[in-house]
């Protein structure tokens, strides 16, 4: 036997995977290595996130005049400023901003507003203009011009966002990674992919369930074997976001080498009734953001780690018939780290005298401003090359 | 072309229905193409409605106490369930292939989610009875349906307390399509046209007056003191609208890239048409350019095709109906609950790593207790030793799981010829890549069953 067809042999009875030569063999961080591995999650509200009722101009008159009844009462909140204040839903981000682990950044948003979930979606995640159609992701883009292996962005939910979607890699979208791992242990399916070269793949779909089976060989173990150094003992909350985010924090703290994680809570349509609905997902993200921060302050992470919370629009002022409120435009976006550099109120609050034609916040901040801060500042990388423009770099980091 | 090759029927059979059985290939394989068409149009003459009994779920919750309603929640989700398996059935069974394919296409464009199952089989039910029929009475009545106006918000829709959300959907995603021609205020005039709309609690609809903005507005550059059916008629008279519907049904039936003269074209025909879904069908698969080589093998199965596909030659059987719901959410794609009101985005966004990898051994887990027996001519005794354990500890693990039984003998006999090359053609739409092609050749097919399983797993079978 020829020692290539035994090495092919013997790696297969040890239950190795049988991986191309072209993809790169397994590494994880060593503890030593981990400090100082940055990482970015990045968490969507979906739906559109009312801004003004999580982080509410309490003592604003046009605020409580536009809400006669949904305006949230001074005894509803937690108080920031004598002007600001945390809907009390958000207890556990509330604590975090007074040990300076928090920046509120006011009125992000982009110029043209479009006010469609979707459309607005995918302009946060392609990062484009607003007349812009774009088919790759930011952070697809920086795995294209910045990393080696799909894992290096991850997506811990049920299926991969565009965000994550670059034109040579996309990121790796997985809920269960036991499961994943198990699925790649099928001989005929290894088999294939031993068959499969680079070269071989074409643009159209086929290629892409061949591309995206590449990637998935070329990961799966990686995350399977790194992500069982650790698992958690802190307590998270009962809800599958939360079991999303004690997924990201085994990830983190077992070293594996992701630069950016991307998440997602659902359900902030608040068109009707929007207090019990909004302020019930508010408490879901505050208690899992919580569990999540005090696994990662316990394995000394915190420092490293970015979390990045945004949602595609934010609400018009004025409340509608239905004690809810209807789409809006720019909204307000927080960042938690243990090592921010401004903390706090980042910029000016919105300003509710001075309405687009729709009645919605006027934008002063660019989002584009702080993915290039996250890019250049935080992952150390040329903005330019991801974003393809240069915005102004923001100081919270 | 009088008639059509092997290949193109299956094309035909699996984008206006779910794939074609081989004994019902041999059948068709020796009428005309007018014959196939008509015949595919005459099964589903009939529009057979869903059907469940609701029991207590026809009672008033405002009559309950605290402890029945929770209890009347939990029998909500588990008649979701119910009904989501009762039409999975019915898509798995039923004769009237265009139809349900067409239902399937449209559940997915008036795009509900809701837990309450009055409601969405109601609503499952009129785009069934429509779907071969008007595309302006199906818009009309869905728009009046309780789960329409419960899930888009019409019903807190009132004078003077607008809500927008119904307006601006029926708009983006139902007619026009996202920022094609309409402004913010023309959605903001819309709404106040809807105020009104309402149900009884039989589930009638019910206009309100009180409740209506008898004020003029101006919508679409029209103006009057337009009702809601005033502004769906004028959705309706916008080329715009024809041709947003023509476009989605051609990327879904067609081809996931469009063709833009084709789509004018298309689109003409069901304007001219006033909107009659049987003439766009009609044109499209009459066409010699449906059968076009680039046509064909080039959609990514949604999940409810792809197991519908596999579950259809082989009569698969359930001990477990969960099994389909679970298959279903792990594949997400779940019938009446879409991700949201643009339903779900299909082609590439249904693969990822985890839906591909389940996606692949979706075949082997059905019909065969998940083995996808392969054998490598190189492979030392050791090895052989190793797999056969491995399938075997697969197959108690699976057969304990998933309970479902396929017809084997039914689907072998409906073959004529059992060699490579024609179990390919049949089973695989697409060309196969240079990969599958190397695979292809060294795999052993004198086993037909393993062979079979062995296609149905490659990467291929997901497109059609």
């Amino acid at each position: 036997m020829k020692r290539r067809d035994f090495l092919k042999q013997s790696v297969f009875a040890s239950g190795m995977t049988l991986i191309p030569s072209f993809l790169k063999g397994m590494e994880f961080l060593s503890p030593q290595q981990l400090s100082g591995y940055k990482n970015v999650i990045i968490i969507q509200l979906s739906g559109g996130n009312d801004g003004l009722n999580s982080i509410i101009p309490i003592s604003n008159d046009i605020y409580h005049n536009l809400r006669p009844s949904i305006a949230k009462k001074q005894t509803q909140t937690l108080k920031i400023t004598n002007d600001l204040a945390f809907n009390d839903n958000l207890k556990v981000i509330k604590e975090l901003y007074d040990q300076g682990q928090v920046s509120i950044i006011n009125n992000v948003g982009y110029p043209n507003p479009n006010r469609s979930h979707f459309r607005s979606t995918d302009i946060w995640q392609t990062a484009s203009d607003t007349n812009q159609y774009l088919h790759t992701g930011w952070i697809g883009r920086y795995l294209d011009s910045n990393c080696q292996n799909p894992y290096q962005a991850v997506e811990v939910d049920n299926s991969l966002s565009l965000a994550m979607k670059g034109n040579q890699m996309n990121g790796i979208a997985v809920s269960d990674p036991n499961q994943l791992y198990k699925t790649t242990r099928e001989p005929f399916f290894k088999n294939i992919v031993a068959n499969t070269t680079k070269e071989m793949l074409d643009e159209d779909n086929q290629g892409y369930l061949y591309k995206t089976m590449l990637e998935t060989y070329s990961s799966a173990s990686y995350i399977h074997e790194t992500s069982k150094i650790y698992t958690t003992t802190t307590e998270y909350p009962q809800h599958h976001f939360a079991k999303n985010l004690k997924t990201i924090a085994d990830f983190i703290i077992s070293g594996l080498k992701t630069r950016v994680y991307y998440s997602s809570l659902g359900g902030f349509d608040s068109h009707v009734n929007q207090l019990n609905s909004q302020d019930r997902l508010l408490k879901v993200y505050s208690e899992a953001i919580g569990a999540l921060v005090s696994d990662l302050k316990k394995n000394n992470r915190f420092n490293d780690t970015l979390i990045l919370t945004f949602s595609e629009f934010g609400r018009r002022v004025k409340q509608n018939g239905s004690r809810g409120t209807d789409h809006g435009a720019a909204n307000n976006v927080t960042a938690i780290s243990g090592s921010l550099k401004k903390a706090g109120i980042y910029n000016e609050l919105p300003d509710l005298s001075n309405l687009d034609d729709n009645g919605d916040i006027k934008y002063t901040v660019d989002f584009r401003s702080i993915y290039a801060t996250i890019l250049n500042n935080w992952l150390e990388v040329d903005s330019h090359d991801v974003l393809n423009s240069d915005f102004k770099n923001l100081e919270f980091i | 072309m009088n008639t059509l090759s092997d290949k193109e029927i299956q094309h035909l059979y699996w984008r206006f229905g779910f794939g074609i059985s081989p004994s019902q290939l041999k059948t068709a394989r020796i009428l005309s193409k007018r014959q196939i068409i008509d015949q595919l149009f005459s099964e589903s003459r009939q529009s057979t409605a869903l059907t469940m009994d609701l029991g207590a779920l026809e009672k008033n919750p405002s009559e309950l106490s605290k402890e029945e309603r929770k209890k009347l929640r939990k029998l909500q989700r588990k008649k979701m369930n119910e009904l989501n398996i009762i039409w999975f059935t019915q898509l798995t069974t039923t004769e009237e292939i265009l139809r349900e394919k067409m239902t399937l296409f449209f559940h997915n464009h008036f795009a509900v989610r809701l837990k309450m199952p009055r409601v969405c089989i109601h609503l499952n039910n009129i785009i069934r009875k429509h779907a071969l029929g008007n595309f302006g009475d199906m818009l009309m009545e869905v728009s009046k349906s309780p789960a329409m106006l419960i899930f888009l918000n019409n019903r807190q829709n009132r004078k003077n307390h607008p809500n927008e959300n119904f307006a601006r959907e029926v708009m983006e995603l139902f007619t026009l399509g996202r920022d094609n021609g309409y402004t913010e205020k023309d959605i903001k005039e819309a709404a106040r046209a809807f105020t009104g709309w309402n149900f009884k609690k039989d589930g009638a609809f019910i206009f309100r007056s009180n409740h209506h903005d008898y004020g003029t507005k101006t919508v679409l550059g029209k103006t009057g003191d337009f009702t809601g059916e005033d502004v769906i008629k004028i959705l309706l008279k916008e080329k715009q609208t024809a041709q947003y519907i023509t476009k989605k049904f051609y990327q879904y039936f067609v081809n996931p890239i469009p063709d833009q003269d084709r789509i004018k074209q298309l689109s003409d025909i069901l304007y001219n048409s006033d909107y009659d879904l049987r003439v766009l069908i009609q044109s499209t698969i009459e066409s010699n350019w449906f059968y076009n080589t680039k046509n064909i093998g080039v959609k990514i199965k949604s999940p409810i095709e792809l197991m519908v596909g596999l579950n259809r030659p082989f009569k698969v059987k359930y001990d477990d109906p969960k099994v389909i719901l679970y298959l279903q959410r792990k594949l997400n794609q779940m019938l009446f609950f879409p991700p949201n009101v643009a339903g779900w985005p299909g082609g590439k966004t249904w693969i990822d790593n985890s839906t591909l990898m389940l996606r692949l051994k979706l075949a082997s887990v059905i019909l065969n207790s998940g083995i996808i027996e392969w054998n490598d001519k190189g492979d030392m005794p050791e090895n052989v030793m190793m797999k056969q354990k491995y399938y075997q500890k697969m197959k108690t693990q699976i057969e304990k799981k998933v309970k479902a039984t396929p017809d084997w003998d039914n689907f072998m006999s409906g073959l004529d010829q059992k060699d490579k090359i024609t179990l390919s053609h049949y089973i695989l739409q697409p060309e196969p890549s240079k990969i599958a092609k190397k695979v292809l050749k060294d795999l052993d097919s004198s086993d037909t069953k393993n062979f079979i399983v062995e296609l149905l797993s490659l990467p291929e079978y997901q497109l059609c």
